[in-house]
């Protein structure tokens, strides 16, 4: 009987095609959007978490409390001992020290007078050590825009808006002019061996990238650290996962009555993240359950119209002696089948669209680099990501609705008055 | 099935419920059709022949009274039993042939015998030998959009007598169709009861088919009026 029915479906295009195309289309739309709408949001988790946040972060509840004013004199200490710890303790996250300091930057020209002067907040990264993932999640060698990356503790990167409005050349010294973290006035020359560009709007404004180990001769901080920065090995953000895990780690390090304790911070801890990640989980699952909704509805009415459609097949079937259940049966394999291939083309079409995405990305950097100002830090290029969700997310819809639409029209199989086959099937 | 009546029908009666009232469709039906009868139920619109037919073929129940279908009393049986004693041992023939239009000749005469879980090869054989009997050997792969109106009534008589049933059920067979292929199509079905002994029961007022009838009952308002026997039918 298989066969049969697949011999039906197969010449019916109707039977087979048009359903097989409605199915390989919305499943198609369903995980592209599943795709591009995650690959949005944790490429905007990652790039906060990159930037500023990490997915989870440690450091002294003091300099917590006065971040804004980035205040290395409360900053961690012991840095090296800790980052062991952590390490040790949660596996699952690489961890990395961090100093975020701000100063003026100095151009001379060459006679050593000021030839140009700004204001700039500089990173000092772990570009070096070996295993530091810095260097990838920073993208750096994709965002460098011209020149390399630093090799020397006294190299460093300028934002290529930062090197324009100043003036500054590869190859040219800039004077970071600020404090050590014990308060004392510092100047230090680092050389600039190339410009880079972030692509996240104006985040990158003033921004200086050098080596932790410049910024600690800089800063007079060995061994200190602003912050330490975690992040999942997959660099996907779980929300969940890291507010147990700031929850644990604070009731286990954490001194309530010792400024200078350690404290864990979740990427959602950090100023308005919270609400931005309740507020794009909630939409993505709001705006995810309605196309999902709308999708089972099409194909809902798709099964329902293909049995209504049958009608006349089906009372001749009965007539004939093919007892409800088996027409019923029959129905469920064929809707399966449809369904099946569908969802099997329609996810392969929506990987290949969502990978394409993930890989060119949506590039809106012209909208974005009119703001001059932002809290939130977020990619000029809209990326989709493919997830492991995404390779059976298809199935929900292109078969489960489906199988339930031909359901609902098979139960008029069930409720057919028998005795009015003959006349039914005059006409 | 030892019993040579393939149905016998004991004070039946059928109503239906109209409001809050009931609609006699039958009543007192006593009648018994011996294997390889050739019997029409011949009456106007209204006079419960396709009720008759319903009944016969375990599509709807008696309100009263007993049926007993090739040894089987249809009250007492389920639907799966009757879907299974239609399926063995009965045929349909409908006034719209009802062909699956996706299928061949073939593969439409076949479907009962896939039903019945007939083996393939011996499939083969069945499904040609009743689409020779039918006379449409040559068109065994044409699928019915290809086929006249004859040619799919012969279709579905091919399909209504390919697993051998004891008795095929036809209800206006010859609605459709012109006189030519109305003597033709009854010309089939008389050689076929005549070889297989198989019985037929048509519901009609086709005065075409009382031609070639051996047996027609006459109802009227739901009763039997007449149950006529014809030694010689013209046709």
């Amino acid at each position: 009987m298989i066969k049969f029915l697949t011999k039906g479906i197969l010449r019916d295009r109707s039977r087979s095609l048009i359903p097989v195309l409605v199915v390989t289309l919305t499943v198609a739309m369903i995980v592209f959007f599943q795709g591009f709408l995650t690959g949005i949001l944790n490429s905007m988790f990652l790039d906060s978490a990159v930037v500023s946040t990490g997915h989870v972060k440690v450091t002294t509840r003091a300099y917590e409390e006065e971040s804004q004013l980035l205040p290395n004199d409360l900053a961690l200490l012991g840095s090296q001992q800790m980052m062991a710890e952590l390490s040790g303790q949660y596996a699952d996250h690489f961890w990395t020290p961090r100093i975020t300091f701000g100063g003026l930057l100095d151009v001379p020209d060459e006679q050593g007078e000021t030839r140009a002067q700004g204001p700039a907040v500089a990173f000092g990264l772990d570009l070096f050590s070996a295993g530091s993932r810095q260097i990838e999640i920073w993208e750096l060698e994709r965002r460098l825009v011209e020149g390399r990356l630093p090799a020397k503790p006294e190299e460093a990167l300028l934002s290529s808006k930062l090197a324009d409005r100043l003036g500054v050349r590869l190859g040219e010294s800039v004077t970071f002019i600020g404090s050590t973290m014990h308060g004392a006035f510092t100047t230090f020359n680092f050389s600039v061996t190339g410009t880079f560009n972030l692509k996240m709007g104006p985040v990158d404004k003033n921004m200086m990238l050098v080596d932790i180990s410049g910024a600690r001769l800089a800063l007079d901080m060995d061994d200190a650290a602003s912050e330490i920065l975690g992040y999942k090995n997959s660099l996907y953000y779980e929300d969940e996962e890291a507010v147990a895990m700031r929850t644990d780690y604070n009731l286990n390090h954490s001194d309530s009555t010792n400024i200078f304790s350690p404290t864990m911070l979740a990427l959602r801890d950090a100023n308005q993240m919270g609400m931005m990640v309740d507020f794009s989980m909630a939409a993505m699952a709001i705006m995810g359950a309605i196309f999902l909704i709308i999708v089972m509805i099409v194909l809902w009415n798709m099964g329902l119209m293909n049995g209504l459609r049958r009608y006349g097949e089906i009372g001749m079937r009965l007539a004939i002696g093919e007892s409800k259940g088996q027409v019923f049966r029959s129905m469920i394999v064929e809707s399966v089948i449809i369904g099946f291939i569908g969802t099997v083309i329609g996810t392969g079409i929506g990987l290949g669209l969502t990978y394409y995405m993930q890989e060119v990305g949506l590039d809106y950097s012209e909208a974005l680099e009119g703001l001059t100002s932002t809290n939130i830090i977020m990619s000029n290029v809209f990326y989709a990501q493919v997830t492991p969700e995404l390779f059976y997310i298809g199935f929900i819809p292109g078969v489960l609705a489906t199988v339930l639409g031909t359901m609902l029209a098979g139960r008029a199989i069930y409720k057919r008055e028998m005795a009015q086959l003959f006349k039914e099937l005059e006409t | 099935m030892q019993n040579s009546a393939v149905v016998t029908i004991n004070h039946l009666l059928k109503q239906f419920p109209v409001g809050g009232d009931y609609f006699t469709a039958l009543k007192d039906v006593t009648l018994s059709f011996a294997r390889g009868e050739f019997t029409g139920l011949v009456g106007p619109s209204g006079s419960g022949k396709t009720t008759l037919l319903n009944i016969i073929g375990g599509l709807d129940s008696p309100t009263e009274g007993t049926v007993d279908v090739l040894g089987k009393v249809l009250d007492n049986t389920s639907h799966g039993d009757r879907a299974l004693l239609r399926r063995k041992h009965m045929g349909f023939i409908f006034q719209s042939y009802n062909l699956l239009p996706v299928y061949t000749v073939f593969e439409n005469v076949e479907l009962p015998l896939i039903l019945n879980k007939v083996e393939e090869k011996e499939r083969e054989k069945m499904v040609k030998e009743a689409v020779e009997w039918v006379g449409l050997t040559d068109k065994l792969n044409s699928r019915p959009a290809m086929l006249s109106g004859g040619e799919c009534q012969r279709t579905a008589i091919a399909r209504a007598i390919v697993h051998k049933p004891e008795l095929i059920l036809a209800d206006e067979p010859t609605a459709n169709l012109d006189a030519e292929n109305s003597h033709h199509i009854m010309k089939i079905m008389t050689g076929l009861n005549r070889e297989l002994s198989t019985s037929f029961i048509f519901a009609t007022h086709d005065e075409k088919i009382m031609a070639y009838l051996r047996r027609i009952i006459h109802l009227d308002d739901g009763q039997i009026s007449e149950d006529e026997r014809i030694e010689h039918p013209q046709g």
